[in-house]
């Protein structure tokens, strides 16, 4: 089991992202994809669509959404569910912006973190 | 359970076939004899065949599928020899069948004119799919003749197909105009002026002397001593009913085989069917009366009754752009007037006969949209007195009501048949889309069989689908790019240009864009028009592009990534396959593949391994070989007069050429080519977006050709005699789609839109126009030909590659 005490940790700051663009978080137990939308609003979800497990931080960001580069399913950043007539949803992590400081929600990090660890 | 001998699976027996199992699935096992070795197609399209505008699977009207729900027992490419009413048997080939019912469905086959020469290869009819095939097969050696006898439907069509075919066609007829049983002098001329047009030589008044050849066909001569010369010679001059099995049987046959009103031979227990039956003295040629002899069979088999009524015909021809029609009674009489428009500009003829105040007869010529409301005058005998000033201007100028063209439509009554080929009446189609909640024309043909067949009343069933529906349905409706606009691609091409739109932001404020960034349809579609419009002002729009190509390599079911070198023309050596081996030891990639494009691809790398991968690569000469891009991608070559035997140009040589001069430019979907360098094509040029094929005397310039989602041989663009011009037209053409293409629209599909005329015309004959697409392909590559993988080497779009955090286990639980 993975302990994450901090409630929130630093993973960079949002000009490191281009506007409508994605960048990746490698963690031991999981890839989360960091999402910069027009807006300059910031999102964190498993980077692994519903459907094939596709890389979704290597889609095309719009309004609020990423189209997976496998197959096309468009998820939405901020709840993480599949629109339009798919199902399926990936895992959204909480986070907060910090004069530019992309800081993610230990708590969510950690829940991740227990999920992907082999049940006792 | 009875049982049934069908002979003969053709389009009549088939129908009767199809018409019994929907009525009784259960009153008979069927015994099904056919000669060619397949089963029932749509034989009236072997036109669009011929052409190539569908393919032989389009047109199977019963599949194996089929026969096996049906239980039929298929003895298909097996000959009868004959029939033993006595016992009730018939003699197969290969064993004998007992019968309680039989069906003689032999059709018809084509009359071959008894001259010297007949026999030759090189010699066929035009009935069957093998025929087809054998037209097919001979129009592909480059310059190839036919000759086509007889200037009927069938001879026309033929004519028409293999001109699309692109050989030099010249057609024979005996009378004094073409179709002359369906046509008066007056329209047979128009066709025939049309025809020419298309460059179809029409000879009239030709009579066939002999045909010449030693091993096969060399040409045919005429009475008058004329020699045309043929590699190809099409006998269309009619057909005979084949009705020897039923002669040899006994039965009462005088021209065709004797049927009355329930299609039953002299002998009660067989019935026939189709073109090898004679009716009170009429012989049937045309689908429309076979289609009603079949549902009457059908119906007399299972017991009840009905009777076969003769009704007037009508004939259309199925030559793309050539509008005519005829009905009816259209000789000259004493008693007969005629009310004539002309319009020779137009190309517009039209002539109605009139016999006591009734309209018996219609020929029309450039303008049939009418042809359907005559067509139900002749039938119904309506008196025409009252509205015979205007008669000619069609049912939109009756009774003073408005020019509307649904007008029409909406004018007929509830029996009008509106697909002749199946005998479909309007309120059958009103009366289904209605009930069944149709929408598109794809349902209303499966669920009435209207216009599934020939095709050519598509107009007026979407004009009956306009009328029941409502705005519900809009044939020529606009499909728009994606969800975020109303505005389809050529729209959006059209008023980027216009109004000078520069950025992916500005084209959907302009536009009125209903979502604020886009999608992933519109956004990367939006983003290849400018980078194409514009070339020297347009920054490309990164995070507009799909992934394979932001990063420059192909993304892998894993997200792992693909890396393709550019080998130029296929051509490598030991240095650059060293430099990849060793680059695979260093990445541990995991495989290492050749692919079609005459390259090496290299998968499963780790997307943060890619700028170190291309920086070894870059080492040894390697640049991308953009295998991930809408752009150009590979041209294949074979090794020409280098080394081959046979070569005839330097196909490496010229391969290696182009791809130097187009690597780098985007194009709206991939463009892959190739140069062969002689005629049997070893770098496979003729499936080739664009393909070259060099011959002795020049460069053959193929296109729209695929091999992917479809398959589909290569047209002919034209033939240049240098490798400077070949360069120059390939450019052309290829910056012609660049400036047109819908995005993802491969080359096939946008020649198809376009027209290949209109290509041929801009890329081929109007020099000026091709120079100017030239200059501005070279315009376009001072800003494209960068080498994507040494940009990245050198530290562009660093963050693409590498995760922006690594959280261990260790700083997380701190």
């Amino acid at each position: 089991m993975t302990i994450i005490e901090k409630p929130w940790i630093s993973v960079g700051r949002i000009e490191d992202i281009p506007p409508l663009g994605a960048r990746r978080i490698e963690t031991g137990f999981a890839t989360i994809g960091l999402f910069r939308t027009a807006s300059d609003e910031v999102f964190a979800i498993e980077d692994k669509c519903p459907h094939k497990g596709g890389p979704l931080s290597q889609g095309i960001v719009h309004d609020g959404c990423v189209t997976c580069p496998l197959h096309n399913m468009v998820i939405s950043l901020k709840s993480g569910q599949a629109q339009g007539a798919d199902t399926g949803e990936v895992r959204t992590f909480r986070l907060r912006l910090s004069g530019g400081e992309i800081q993610l929600s230990g708590e969510d990090l950690a829940a991740a973190a227990n999920a992907a660890a082999v049940p006792a | 359970m009875q049982k049934l001998v069908v002979i003969g699976a053709g389009m009549a027996s088939g129908r009767v076939l199809e018409t019994l199992f929907e009525m009784d699935p259960a009153a008979y096992e069927v015994t099904l004899f056919n000669a060619e070795p397949r089963g029932n197609y749509n034989r009236i399209m072997l036109s669009p065949v011929l052409s190539g505008e569908k393919s032989y699977e389009e047109i199977v009207t019963h599949d194996d599928a089929w026969y096996a729900r049906h239980d039929i027992a298929c003895r298909f490419g097996e000959k009868v020899v004959s029939i033993d009413r006595a016992n009730r048997i018939v003699r197969g080939e290969k064993g004998d069948v007992p019968y309680d019912k039989l069906i003689i469905a032999t059709g018809s086959s084509p009359f071959i004119v008894p001259v010297e020469g007949r026999d030759l290869p090189g010699v066929v009819s035009y009935r069957d799919l093998d025929d087809t095939q054998a037209m097919i097969t001979a129009s592909g050696a480059s310059g190839a003749r036919a000759v086509v006898i007889g200037g009927g439907l069938l001879g026309l069509e033929a004519a028409a197909g293999l001109k699309l075919r692109g050989m030099d066609v010249t057609v024979l007829h005996l009378a004094g105009h073409l179709m002359e049983r369906q046509l008066d002098e007056a329209a047979g001329h128009l066709l025939k002026r049309d025809l020419e047009k298309r460059g179809i030589e029409v000879l009239l008044k030709a009579s066939t002397q002999k045909i010449v050849g030693t091993d096969r066909v060399e040409a045919v001569e005429l009475a008058d001593g004329k020699r045309l010369p043929a590699d190809l010679v099409v006998m269309a001059v009619g057909i005979r009913p084949s009705a020897e099995i039923a002669k040899e049987a006994g039965l009462a046959v005088n021209r065709a085989i004797v049927v009355d009103a329930q299609m039953r031979t002299s002998d009660p227990h067989i019935h026939a069917v189709g073109e090898c039956v004679e009716y009170n003295g009429t012989l049937f040629g045309l689908v429309a009366p076979l289609y009603e002899q079949a549902k009457v069979l059908a119906k007399c088999l299972l017991g009840d009754t009905d009777d076969f009524v003769v009704r007037e015909l009508s004939t259309k021809l199925k030559v793309t752009g050539c509008d005519l029609f005829s009905a009816g009674d259209f000789a000259e009489g004493e008693t007969r007037e005629d009310i004539v428009l002309r319009d020779p500009g137009q190309g517009v003829y039209k002539r109605l006969v009139i016999e006591n105040d009734r309209l018996i007869g219609a020929v029309m010529y450039g303008d049939t949209a009418d042809s359907n409301w005559f067509f139900d005058l002749i039938k119904s005998r309506e008196p025409i007195a009252a509205m015979r000033d205007t008669l000619i201007f069609g049912p939109a100028y009756q009774g003073g009501s408005p020019l509307d063209p649904m007008a029409a439509v909406a004018a007929l009554p509830d029996d009008a048949e509106i697909c002749g080929c199946n005998g479909v009446c309007k309120s059958k189609i009103t009366s289904a889309i209605t009930a069944k909640g149709l929408t598109s024309l794809d349902e209303v043909r499966a669920h009435t069989k209207a216009s599934s067949s020939c095709g050519t009343c598509t107009g007026l069933v979407e004009q009956l689908m306009s009328l029941t529906l409502g705005d519900a349905f809009d044939p020529n409706a606009v499909k728009p790019m994606c969800g975020c606009t109303t505005l389809a691609h050529d729209d959006v091409r059209r008023l980027i240009k216009a109004k000078g739109l520069k950025t992916i932001p500005e084209v959907q404020q302009e536009l009125q864009w209903s979502t604020p960034n886009g999608c992933a349809k519109c956004r990367p579609a939006l983003n290849y028009y400018l980078v194409a419009d514009w070339p020297d002002e347009y920054a490309d729009d990164y995070q507009s592009r799909f992934i394979n190509e932001r990063v420059h390599a192909n993304i892998q079911k894993d997200g792992t990534y693909s890396v393709v070198p550019r080998m130029w023309g296929g051509m490598t050596s030991a240095k650059e396959l060293r430099a990849i081996a060793d680059v695979c030891d260093k990445f541990d990639i995991p495989a290492v593949k050749c692919t079609g494009g005459q390259r090496i691809d290299m998968l499963g790398i780790r997307k943060e391994d890619l700028p170190a991968v291309w920086a070894d690569l870059g080492k040894a000469g390697f640049v991308s070989g953009q295998a991930y891009a809408k752009g150009l991608r590979t041209v294949k070559t074979c090794v020409g007069t280098d080394w081959c035997r046979f070569g005839t140009q330097d196909s490496t040589g010229l391969g290696i050429r182009i791809e130097k001069f187009m690597w780098g430019s985007w194009t709206p979907a991939k463009l892959k080519m190739a140069v062969s360098g002689c005629p049997r094509n070893c770098a496979e040029a003729t499936c080739k977006d664009i393909g070259i094929i060099c011959v002795d005397s020049g460069f053959d310039i193929h296109f729209a050709g695929a091999a992917g989602l479809d398959i589909k041989g290569t047209e002919i663009l034209g033939h240049v005699e240098t490798e400077d011009e070949a360069l120059e037209h390939v450019v052309a053409l290829a910056q012609m789609y660049r400036e047109q293409g819908h995005y993802l629209e491969r080359i096939y599909k946008w020649a198809k839109r376009i027209g290949l005329d209109e290509i041929r015309r801009q890329i081929m004959d109007d020099h000026a126009m091709r120079k100017a697409y030239f200059d501005r392909f070279v315009f376009s590559q001072k800003f494209a030909q960068v080498d994507p993988w040494s940009e990245r080497v050198s530290g562009k779009d660093k963050h693409e590659f590498q995760p922006i955090a690594r959280l261990d286990f260790a700083e997380a639980a701190e």
